[in-house]
């Protein structure tokens, strides 16, 4: 077993308690073990993590390529079930309420799929250049992506982008990528700077570039199409925009991009985030004297927005330890998963390392105004059972698998 | 089929991974140690300044009898920024204000400041902010902060005590301790004594939670001052007396000042006409004190200190202390009322030849003529220029002609004119006869109530005067106390000041006496009436007086405004206030009811023409 993951993940679920306990305590609190607030919570929550963890070593590596297929079309069938008998939390119809305890079958999608697609793609007959290939894999991620999109839970739906990563490994052209990466990029440029502006821009960026390099006459078809599509693109923008995005998602765009200042609305969660953790400066303000989070001012301070908690109270300095935990947990994965004889465990790791990394990478960017408000936990920080389950079986499958790896032929 | 290997491209997803984690770094970087602006917007919106103002210091009588003091009233503040959308018509109607009025109000703070706290309704009282109290967390950004007003249970000394109201626009700009809303003392003692009375302001920065909830002083209290209590003042007025003159004062014009001669304690200081003053607190204070400022019977104006008024025949005791001093005169001198050179100042009198005493008590005009000619013409001087110098540095001695720079409020300095005026109006050629009108007290010459109190006392003391002042002491200073114990010495010898006070005693027993009819056999007093001409309209009376003769306890001044003979009015005035104080009430009830009821402000109006 790989003592530097566990260590790495013990690390960040210590830290993102301490963090909790610091949001959500009141200064005159009594007993860490006070089930009745978050914090004590989230003790319970760790206990029954660390539990499952022990589990998931002891049982067999096997079980779980095995039954990868079987575990998937049970998630599959739990959001279908949600859509009928889902508990609406927040304005997502993402809950099982059984009793008092609510559970986000959403969250064990992510492993589920990582387990489904290793599973697929770990057959020798897959070929990522082959069409086939590409369509079941592209299939087996979107399929619970768009079940989570229909509970109206876009942040999750979106964490399913970062399979991407995962073909992009197996041989997926980095083309797609960066492709992606441009359109994306036009389209915020679009919506910052207007359809009418952007088109002609990138009409006199051809002329420009045609004038300069000869060589690129060679293959007009290839450009001139490219600028056609991009300049259908862009002119489908704001359409989009405006019609197929929701309001809410429009306006934290807009404020993102700096279109919008609303200090008090869509804003708010940013602008006060933004505060709390600008406010922290280098060291901090010291554990549990952050005099923003630990009044309330930090809306959804203990789920969403644990990260402000740090930034306020342990400065550049501890947000600086806490992305390097990340960093360093992402990047030992990435070797793990390199060293598996396995393509299964190999896939299965990627994806563990693109989730963990999505989610880091897009709550923290969310946190300090980098991008939109969408609402998914930073892993082992986040208040929550199920987000702290889910990440922890995510990642001990993939411990497990490594420490099996030997076994493998 | 073939596999290619794919693994170099982990790299390429390790560089990815840590180029995002780059980026974010270097936007905390930037929000976290490159800007400031983040640490100050959570302090303005995660801290709040409370301003601890201290009870102001009260302020007590010479018998410990409280005169002001502070009630609680309840400012409600806004800070603009933190008010959030809310039900305003609820917030309204549990205050009892207009849509319009609130509106007004939040338009002012805003345009004051966003950030800082303003007042949004003054000077509620528990009974005002009691319906909005509980619910106050559905109003986030605004808040109570008690202030104090202050509260009179004696209605009395109002332009002496003076008034405390909110800092102008120059107050600020003068002192940089107040702030906007802050209260300071307008006037009178008040104004005086600010510095001591209002203490110090302290502060403390707190947290406060998104709904606007104390939650504890920031960082345990390092930028807090701890407010310090104001001092109280013990005045030397006597509440009883006061309130008395003030009785006796009501509907007429004029001033009572009365002090005790060995200490210089003034012990009341009544301006005529005057007003109640809890009328100058709380929220009706600015619409009253327009109506006070624009009577024309002037009541704000404290006429003790800052009316001027030539002395008339009340300055005949000066005038005789010099004649005697400089040698032309002694008290056996004989003066008659006839002879040319009684021609300027027309005798009153049938009783003629006089000598200085019966001249004194029945106020005979032509021997201060005579008398004042011939210290105007003593050969001691080479010429009358000389010799009224030496005249007026005496008459300065007295204590007139300046301010005495105590705690008195409003004091102006009279005046006693100069070798340099006459030189001016008379254009160098002037003499005795020119300057007649001085013989007896009237002409340029000009003194306060408070100064004619100061004389009789100097009567009353043999020679000299300590200071008249208010201050007895103060909490918290022990050393303030004897700033006004200086004796001033007034040096004419011995025997003339006997001839003075035998003179002012036969005022009352003589039956020739101006003020005869208000001997008292078990009573000794002692005083000089004066009838003082006015060119605005009837005589001024006024009197001046000590008592007992012997151990003197009391020594007054009593000026009535158009009011006639200073026998008349002003006399009575100060015999009584003379009893009221040595005797505690009166055994002349007739006499105390006609000056009661006498009413010469009205009577005056109707008689003009």
């Amino acid at each position: 077993m790989d003592w530097l993951t566990v260590v790495l993940y013990l690390s960040l679920v210590v830290y993102g308690w301490l963090s909790l306990y610091s949001a959500s305590g009141s200064s005159e609190s009594t007993s860490i073990f006070d089930f009745s607030e978050r914090y004590g919570k989230q003790l319970l929550w760790i206990g029954l993590a660390l539990l499952l963890a022990f589990m998931i070593l002891v049982i067999d590596a096997k079980f779980f390529s095995s039954f990868a297929y079987i575990f998937y079309f049970l998630i599959i069938f739990s959001l279908i079930g949600l859509l009928f008998f889902g508990e609406t939390v927040a304005g997502s119809r993402s809950w099982f309420q059984i009793g008092n305890f609510a559970l986000q079958p959403s969250e064990f999608a992510k492993f589920a799929t990582a387990l489904a697609l290793a599973k697929y793609l770990g057959k020798l007959q897959t070929d990522m250049r082959l069409f086939k290939t590409k369509a079941v894999a592209i299939t087996i991620i979107s399929f619970p992506a768009l079940l989570i999109l229909m509970q109206n839970d876009t942040g999750s739906a979106l964490v399913y982008f970062s399979f991407i990563l995962v073909l992009y490994r197996e041989g997926l052209s980095g083309w797609i990528i960066v492709i992606g990466l441009l359109l994306a990029a036009l389209f915020i440029i679009t919506i910052k700077f207007g359809e009418f502006y952007v088109a002609i821009a990138l009409v006199a960026l051809a002329v420009l570039l045609f004038a300069l390099f000869r060589s690129l006459r060679h293959q007009w078809k290839i450009w001139l199409s490219s600028l056609f599509v991009s300049l259908i693109f862009v002119s489908m923008v704001d359409y989009t925009f405006k019609h197929v995005l929701e309001s809410h998602q429009r306006i934290r765009i807009a404020v993102m991009l700096g279109m919008k200042e609303d200090p008090h609305g869509a804003g708010y969660n940013v602008n006060q985030s933004e505060i709390a953790i600008g406010s922290g400066g280098f060291i901090g303000k010291g554990y549990r004297k952050g005099m923003l989070t630990r009044n309330h001012f930090v809306p959804e301070q203990s789920t969403d927005f644990i990260f402000c908690t740090v930034g306020e109270e342990r400065g550049f300095l501890g947000s600086m330890v806490l992305i390097l935990l990340f960093l360093a947990l992402l990047i030992r994965i990435i070797q793990l998963s390199e060293r598996q004889r396995s393509a299964f465990s190999r896939i299965y790791g990627y994806g563990v390392a693109s989730i963990l990394f999505f989610h880091f990478a897009v709550n923290l960017a969310m946190t300090i105004g980098l991008f939109p408000v969408v609402g998914i936990p930073l892993p082992f920080f986040s208040y929550g059972g199920s987000s702290l389950w889910a990440f922890t079986i995510l990642l001990f499958i993939f411990i497990k698998q490594d420490a099996n790896r030997l076994n493998v032929l | 089929m073939y596999r290619k290997d794919y693994s170099a491209r982990k790299y390429v997803i390790i560089a990815g991974f840590t180029l995002v984690a780059v980026v974010i770094l270097v936007r905390l970087f930037y929000l976290q140690v490159y800007t400031n602006q983040y640490k100050l917007s959570a302090r303005d919106i995660a801290l709040r300044r409370v301003i601890e103002y201290p009870a102001r210091g009260r302020i007590y009588d010479r018998h410990h009898k409280l005169l002001v003091y502070n009630d609680a009233v309840y400012d409600l503040m806004v800070i603009p920024r933190q008010v959030k959308s809310m039900d305003t018509l609820k917030f309204c109607r549990l205050l009892q204000i207009s849509k319009a009025f609130f509106i007004k109000m939040m338009a002012k703070a805003k345009h004051y400041s966003y950030y800082k706290p303003s007042i949004f309704l003054k000077q509620l009282s528990q009974k005002d902010k009691g319906p909005i109290e509980e619910i106050m967390y559905e109003f986030p950004g605004f808040y109570f902060q008690t202030r104090t007003l202050r509260h009179y249970p004696y209605p009395i000394a109002a332009q002496l005590l003076g008034n405390v109201g909110e800092v102008n626009q120059r107050d600020l700009k003068r002192y940089s301790y107040y702030k906007p809303g802050d209260y300071i003392g307008k006037s009178g003692i008040e104004m005086f004594y600010e510095k001591e009375l209002r203490g110090k302001k302290g502060s403390r920065l707190v947290e406060v939670d998104v709904h606007n909830n104390v939650k504890g002083s920031f960082q345990n209290g390092k930028f807090d001052t701890l407010s310090i209590p104001g001092a109280d003042l013990t005045l030397s007025l006597d509440e009883k007396l006061q309130a008395y003159g003030q009785l006796l004062m009501q509907n007429k014009k004029g001033s009572i000042v009365a002090i005790a001669p060995k200490t210089g304690e003034i012990l009341a200081f009544v301006s005529s006409p005057t007003y109640n003053p809890n009328l100058l607190v709380g929220r009706q204070r600015s619409k009253n004190y327009n109506r006070l400022l624009h009577d024309s019977s002037k009541p704000l104006m404290d006429r003790a200190s800052s009316g001027t008024y030539p002395p008339g025949s009340t300055f005949k005791l000066i005038e005789a202390l010099i004649g005697l001093q400089d040698g032309v005169v002694t008290a056996n001198t004989w003066f008659t009322n006839q002879g040319p050179a009684s021609k300027p100042i027309p005798s009153d009198s049938y009783i003629s030849p006089v000598q200085m005493k019966l001249a004194i008590a029945a106020s005979i005009n032509s021997y201060f003529w005579k008398t004042f000619r011939a210290i105007m013409d003593n050969p001691k001087y080479a010429n009358t220029h000389d010799a009224f110098d030496a005249w007026r540095k005496k008459v300065l001695s007295f204590g007139l002609g300046h301010r005495f720079n105590t705690d008195i409020p409003f004091e102006k300095p009279g005046y006693i004119p100069t070798r340099a005026y006459y030189d001016k109006v008379y254009h160098g050629s002037w003499n005795a006869m020119t300057i007649r009108s001085l013989s007896i007290g009237q002409g340029e010459i000009l003194v306060t109530p408070v100064q004619l109190a100061n004389v009789a006392a100097i009567i009353a003391n043999r020679g000299y005067y300590v200071k008249p002042h208010f201050l007895i002491s103060m909490s918290g200073d022990d050393t303030i106390s004897g700033k006004y114990h200086k004796k001033y010495k007034v040096p004419f010898n011995q025997s003339y000041y006997k001839v003075a006070r035998e003179a002012m005693t036969e005022v009352f027993t003589s039956t020739h006496g101006t003020a005869h009819a208000y001997y008292m056999k078990s009573l000794s007093q002692a005083g000089k009436t004066g009838t003082v001409q006015n060119p605005q309209g009837k005589d001024n009376s006024m009197f001046m007086a000590f008592a007992p003769v012997e151990h003197p306890k009391i020594a007054i001044a009593v000026v009535v405004e158009h009011a006639g003979y200073g026998a008349t009015w002003a006399a009575p005035i100060a015999s009584l206030m003379i009893e009221k104080y040595l005797r505690g009430k009166t055994k002349r009830p007739l006499l105390e009811k006609r000056i009661i009821n006498a009413d010469l402000i009205h009577n005056q109006k109707l008689k003009k023409p």
